[in-house]
């Protein structure tokens, strides 16, 4: 296969060899998994992080002083300090590790969001976002009183800055909004976002649990106060991701869970917390998780995000110049600055049948509304079909896809 | 005319394999099925008439003919308007009393959890269940 060696500087073959899931027959047809928004697939080091930390020293952390549990601790917050640096934070205690993006942007709307956000302020989301960075500000407006305002999204599925300027006033709190688009794929200009925000005095959350795994990120150089994001989304393992925040606002924030780990001193009278991070991971941790985790951000180091991102921008283009010819197809969120996510519908057939018979052809791609309800009301729609590209895929697995994808609309039509 | 539900049903298992268990040639199949369905009325795509539990929309409606049971459907989607036009061709014309009874051993035989997923299966259970509910209904009417 010409087309997939050593392009961009990876050679893609070698890189497939590290995930053993690509290489099964799915419905008599090889796989070729295009659901990589959804999740993306583990290399083998990740896999083997984990089959070695439960056979050789799975023990609970942080508390014990036995060789095991220093052995887990010094993992577990080695991730930290890898994490740390993929993002470049200041310092890796500015790294607290949760379940997920979700679970992340719901501790800062039940911490930050309970304590700063009052009657009468503003929180401003875009209508680009995944129900995780709509529903937990919700709960928070309904609890508080605070109203929730929403920056428009443009035809070709950008946000809208200028509206987003006139939204923005001494009212506005927070602004909440994903780095990339989970739906289309847009990159969002967070820098100038976030630069706006401050000038009002808001402090700025970033969704990026689509970004992570593509873009370069510096949290310092954004100067955004918060970036949550997903292992899973990372060619790590699922259940663990983290929330990065600056120092001063996670000290000034409240605990959010109560229990083990969190605490300095309990007594009835009086409990007394710990220091960031451990303030925010109340309980057992998901250990061997985040210990994987520091595979997965090694490998993309490793084959280099800029490398990974030159391939999977290949691929976005030559996917969308060869989808462009099936007839009544058509691209939802078309900027040119996009992850390489491809949204379509085609005229007259439901995204169902199209993800259906693509998995039929042993194609994996997501259909539906995938989680933005709000977003696929913008453009009037049910949902789209989304192929979504990774470092793995090829452009052999591209031509399967639009050649399966002819043959239903000329069956269809 | 008349065959029976049990004798439907084998028929179908027999059409299905020919296809062999690809599932590209089945998929094709059964939108086929889905497209020589009877026109569905357009008045009668009501929200009452949606089958509850469906990931995909599914229409249904019944009519009494005799003592035989009619029904009509449509979907939003080509897949799901041909699985439910399998059960359309199965139920149409059947007395209410042996679509109650009935066993439906096809979906089984002809591998349908493997080509419509869980999800999916838990839709075609509720437009079965929903076929029976009409047939109930209709089988008080009659005895009334
Ligand atoms: C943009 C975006 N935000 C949030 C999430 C939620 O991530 P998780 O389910 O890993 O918590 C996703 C996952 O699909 C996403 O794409």
């Amino acid at each position: 296969m010409a087309d997939v060696s050593n392009i961009n500087g990876i050679n893609v073959e070698a890189i497939r060899t590290q995930f053993p899931v690509l290489d099964q027959m799915v419905n008599g047809k090889p796989l070729a998994y295009f659901d990589n928004a959804a999740t993306n697939q583990k290399p083998t080091s990740v896999i083997k992080a984990l089959e070695q930390y439960y056979e050789g020293y799975n023990a609970n952390i942080h508390r014990g002083i036995h060789t095991l549990a220093e052995k887990a601790t010094k993992a577990f917050e080695d991730t930290r300090t890898t994490l740390g640096k993929f993002i470049n934070a200041a310092e890796p205690e500015e790294i607290i590790f949760t379940k997920g993006t979700t679970e992340s942007i719901n501790l800062v709307a039940a911490t930050f969001g309970r304590k700063f956000i009052s009657n009468g302020d503003e929180i401003i989301i875009s209508g680009l976002e995944h129900h995780s960075n709509i529903v937990p500000w919700q709960l928070v407006a309904e609890e508080n009183g605070a109203k929730i305002r929403v920056i428009d999204v443009l035809d070709n599925g950008t946000l809208d800055i200028r509206q987003f300027k006139s939204l923005l006033s001494s009212k506005t709190k927070l602004v909440a909004v994903n780095h990339a688009s989970n739906s289309l794929g847009t990159i969002n200009p967070i820098d100038e976002i976030i630069a706006l925000a401050h000038e009002v005095g808001a402090k700025v959350l970033i969704d990026g649990a689509q970004a992570t795994a593509h873009l370069d990120i510096d949290v310092q150089a954004l100067d955004c106060d918060f970036y949550a994001l997903s292992a899973h989304k990372c060619y790590g393992p699922t259940g663990t991701g983290a929330l990065y925040g600056k120092r001063e606002l996670l000290e000034a924030m409240p605990p959010y869970q109560g229990g083990g780990e969190m605490i300095k001193d309990v007594s009835f009278e009086k409990t007394t917390y710990n220091d960031i991070p451990y303030k925010f991971e109340a309980g057992t941790p998901n250990i061997g998780d985040v210990i994987a985790f520091k595979s997965a951000l090694d490998f993309i180091t490793e084959v280099g995000k800029s490398n990974i991102a030159a391939h999977e921008n290949d691929l976005l283009q030559y996917a969308r110049e060869k989808a462009l010819q099936i007839p009544g197809l058509r691209i939802i969120g078309d900027s040119d600055n996009k992850l390489s996510v491809l949204s379509f519908i085609v005229e007259g057939i439901h995204p169902f049948d199209i993800g259906q018979m693509l998995d039929a052809s042993g194609i994996a791609v997501r259909t539906g509304h995938h989680c933005t309800q709000p977003l696929m009301e913008r453009f009037k729609i049910e949902g789209t079909v989304r192929a979504s590209f990774a470092v793995y895929n090829t452009k052999v697995e591209i031509d399967r896809m639009i050649e399966s994808l002819h043959r239903i609309v000329k069956f269809l039509k | 005319m008349s065959q029976s539900i049990k004798e439907v049903q084998e028929e179908i298992i027999e059409e299905f394999g020919i296809l062999d268990g690809d599932m590209e040639m089945t998929n094709f199949y059964v939108m086929e099925l889905g497209q020589k369905l009877p026109e569905f009325n357009e008045e009668n795509k009501t929200e009452e008439n949606i089958v509850k539990g469906c990931q995909s929309k599914v229409w249904l409606t019944a009519e009494l003919n005799g003592d035989r049971i009619n029904y009509q459907a449509d979907s939003n989607t080509a897949i799901t308007k041909g699985l439910v036009s399998l059960l359309v061709r199965i139920f149409s014309g059947q007395k209410a009393d042996d679509i109650i009874e009935s066993e439906l051993f096809f979906p089984q035989k002809i591998g349908m959890e493997r080509f419509i997923g869980t999800q999916r299966s838990n839709g075609f259970g509720a437009m079965i269940k929903q076929m029976k509910l009409y047939a109930l209904a209709y089988k008080s009417k009659i005895e009334l």
